[in-house]
């Protein structure tokens, strides 16, 4: 009896807390989300319904296209039987690229769908990388653009069957050969919501890994301002120093693992046997 | 009120059940990947590449439930 009566106490004043600290604590984590989001830079009209306001993240996005479009063009100069500069350097990534990502996947289309995957990720790799130097702003940390990308996986692999096999190939596809005739609809519906739960989570994915490993250094630094003490800081920078190291090092592999399950998602769609 | 907190009770609890999930999977991994190249000392360089890459698809999955949580903490109201 006196439990309740004590749990009861606790309620009461957890509510007065809660009255007096929501606004606090509400206004002093504010910021943390501040820096995650996206922030209009040249405000735009509407149109259709779609917002066309160039943002933080847009521009992030035009640079590293240009980057990227700038640095091939550089490399090509190089590029030969025997590469030389900058060139060298790609070849590398790119030899590795196809030979243990594409090429198991892909098979014979390897080479059709070697320019958009190597595009994916060296895409991916500079808005990821950008995101990681002062002033700059993580493209890839906002869902419209993971969720474009993976539409793109999507649109492509997609496409490539309904071409290869017609679109009555297409739809046997997702029918798992020899089961009896009273499952298949079952199975059809889990095939194809597999299908978009693949796409959805590769989106998921990239958008996650980039905002957690901000969000986390935002947190740790934040923490000095919420304590409002400066001796937090001989804790909270050198955590906020060892986060950042991990996120360069998270920002090449979640690069190359959008990548490598585009490759996976592309053969998937175009493979004959199930 | 009540929403508020259960709103921050849920995006604790979740983010931490999480972090138990994923520590305890890529432990798993981990102690895999230590077993193996003590078997096999010159597979060091696949092993350690598999681990890294199946190391981050685990945290991508512990991560899902970190949007979860930072949607319940930055969206609930106190109603």
């Amino acid at each position: 009896m006196s439990l309740a009566m004590w749990m009861m106490n606790v309620a009461m004043a957890a509510e007065e807390v809660a009255k007096h600290g929501a606004e606090e604590a509400g206004g002093k984590a504010d910021f943390i989300l501040e820096e995650v989001a996206d922030h209009v830079l040249v405000p735009l009209p509407k149109v259709l319904g779609i917002d066309l306001s160039i943002t933080k993240h847009v521009l992030m996005v035009w640079i590293s296209a240009v980057v990227v479009l700038l640095l091939f063009s550089l490399a090509r100069r190089g590029a030969g039987l025997v590469p030389r500069g900058l060139a060298n350097f790609f070849e590398a990534i790119v030899a590795f690229l196809r030979d243990d990502v594409i090429t198991p996947y892909l098979g014979d289309d390897a080479n059709r769908y070697t320019p958009y995957i190597l595009t994916v990720f060296f895409f991916i790799l500079t808005m990821n990388l950008l995101g990681l130097v002062p002033m700059g702003a993580t493209a890839t940390s906002n869902i419209s653009v993971t969720a474009a990308l993976a539409v793109m996986t999507f649109l492509i692999g997609q496409v490539a069957a309904i071409i290869r096999k017609g679109p009555f190939g297409y739809i046997k596809h997702f029918i798992p050969p020899g089961i009896p005739a009273f499952v298949v609809p079952i199975l059809f519906i889990a095939e194809i919501m597999g299908l978009f739960t693949r796409h959805f989570a590769l989106a998921i994915r990239l958008f996650a890994n980039m905002v957690a490993d901000h969000m986390v250094v935002f947190t740790l630094l934040g923490l000095i301002f919420i304590f409002n003490n400066v001796l937090v800081a001989f804790f909270s920078v050198p955590a906020a120093v060892a986060i950042e190291l991990l996120a360069l090092l998270i920002a090449f592999i979640q690069a190359y693992i959008f990548t490598m399950l585009s490759a996976v998602f592309i053969g998937m769609a175009l493979s004959e046997e199930h | 009120m009540w929403s508020l907190a259960l709103a921050y009770l849920g995006a604790g609890l979740g983010a931490g059940l999480a972090t138990i999930g994923g520590g305890y999977g890529i432990g798993r991994l981990a102690s895999a990947a230590m077993e193996s190249t003590a078997r096999q000392p010159e597979a060091v360089g696949d092993i350690r590449g598999m681990m890294i890459l199946t190391a981050a698809m685990i945290e991508g999955i512990a991560l899902f439930s970190v949007i979860v949580a930072v949607l319940l903490v930055f969206v609930a109201k106190a109603a």
